[in-house]
């Protein structure tokens, strides 16, 4: 296994990486107070933050579409599911946090753009369809991705996304269940699905990241089981298991080199344009600046609740410390 | 950003009624209540829960794992605490 020489040093130095070299082969957990590489805290602080980024960021584009749901119904799945986003990225964050950086400065480093979230949600939702293909396609990818991550090795980021994984379920299935009863309706409306599962499809696959030879830090990453699966066996999962998805709902996908491939019992499929994941990754998407400010925005406005709470809460504690001295027994 | 974050709180669940309460994860709260409200929204969406601790974190003592050894080692060696130390004959009931 590579390992970071330069962090360690000494007899004592090389007695902790065996340890955690051990612990690590042996598909048990590192937790977070274990002696671990520098450039093993580092991979999982970056990743672990672009992974809260992208669930906090993510509530965004379909949060859009909170006050123009077209029913009652509609309208509280959607909220739950946009809730449930928020929640995603708590898990995450706390999980991050144990890694010894603040929340502040997470939140900071994201405002700043020298931490990065998904590029999927540098697309616009533009039709209520939208919320549909994203519970479906991106919610689907998000699952692909999440389910190896549940045996991650670093504890903390395991718990969090099997809490998350077993939520992300039904976000892809209320998309699927919108998709479908569109399918079901006017022809108009079967064109908005389909036209939304063409903006859709693309950016979806490239949420896995780029092909496994243009990928220097995955090898890494699997050594340390950080990772646990490449880049391109997820797209490939992702696309075996969307194919006969999209069969049921009555959709085309918009890749005409899609075909079984009965020696490699896997579908065949055309590559993603690089280039403009590239592009998005470098900020050059249509929604990164909105995205980047609606979230300071938020974070500014904030600023004033953060600190009455805190002023409130210190006065709570004074009039407390005042007032009662007998009643520490009646919350037993 | 100047301003100082909320503290860290740990939060615990009890799933069900005779199951210990768990620990679950974190949450930033600017005092005890607002801990207990927030750990309800971030943790117990589905009924994940009957009963809610949260404690702040920098009250927490723990363990260190380099403590480990010293910690834990003396009752690696006293096997004759484990039931399966004793050889009953396999023709005795109930044991």
């Amino acid at each position: 296994m590579p390992v970071d020489e330069a962090a360690v040093d000494g007899e004592l130095g090389a007695a902790l990486l065996a340890q955690f070299e051990a612990t690590v082969s042996h598909n048990d957990r590192i937790e977070p107070r274990d002696w671990m590489p520098e450039g093993y805290r580092n991979t999982l602080v970056r990743q672990i933050a672009q992974h809260a980024h992208s669930e906090i960021i993510g509530m965004q584009p379909e949060g859009t579409w909170v006050t123009r749901a077209p029913s009652l119904r509609r309208k509280a799945i959607l909220l739950a599911k946009v809730q449930d986003e928020a929640g995603h990225g708590l898990y995450l964050y706390s999980a991050c946090e144990t890694l010894g950086v603040s929340r502040d400065d997470l939140t900071r480093r994201l405002i700043e753009g020298t931490q990065k979230y998904s590029s999927i949600f540098n697309y616009p939702a533009l039709s209520y369809a939208d919320v549909g293909t994203i519970g479906w396609l991106v919610d689907g990818a998000a699952i692909c991705n999440q389910v190896p991550l549940c045996r991650t090795s670093y504890g903390p980021y395991g718990r969090a996304m099997i809490r998350i994984c077993k939520e992300e379920s039904f976000h892809q299935r209320q998309g699927f269940e919108l998709l479908a009863t569109m399918m079901r309706g006017t022809e108009e409306q079967r064109a908005m699905v389909q036209e939304s599962v063409n903006r859709f499809w693309w950016p979806a696959l490239m949420m896995f990241g780029p092909p496994d030879d243009d990928s220097p830090n995955s090898a890494q990453s699997m050594a340390w089981g950080i990772k646990r699966n490449t880049n391109d066996e997820l797209r490939q999962r992702m696309v075996d298991m969307t194919v006969p998805q999209a069969a049921a709902l009555g959709v085309t996908l918009p890749d005409p080199e899609i075909a079984w491939n009965e020696e490699r019992q896997s579908h065949d499929f055309g590559q993603p344009d690089w280039e403009e994941f590239w592009q998005v990754v470098k900020g050059n998407g249509p929604c990164n600046t909105q995205r980047i400010a609606h979230r300071k925005q938020a974070y500014d406005d904030g600023a004033w609740v953060r600190e009455a709470a805190m002023a409130f809460a210190d006065g709570f504690e004074a009039r407390s410390a005042r007032t009662s001295t007998s009643d520490t027994e009646e919350n037993r | 950003m100047i301003q100082p974050e909320w503290p860290l709180y740990e939060v615990f669940v009890r799933g069900k009624r005779g199951l210990n309460h768990v620990h679950v994860g974190s949450l930033h709260a600017a005092d005890d209540h607002m801990a207990l409200h927030h750990a309800r929204d971030v943790y117990t969406r589905r009924n994940e829960g009957v009963s809610i601790w949260v404690v702040r974190s920098s009250d927490i003592t723990a363990s260190s794992p380099d403590e480990k050894d010293p910690l834990f080692a003396p009752s690696g060696d006293k096997v004759y605490r484990h039931p399966t130390f004793y050889d009953i004959p396999d023709d005795v009931p109930h044991m």
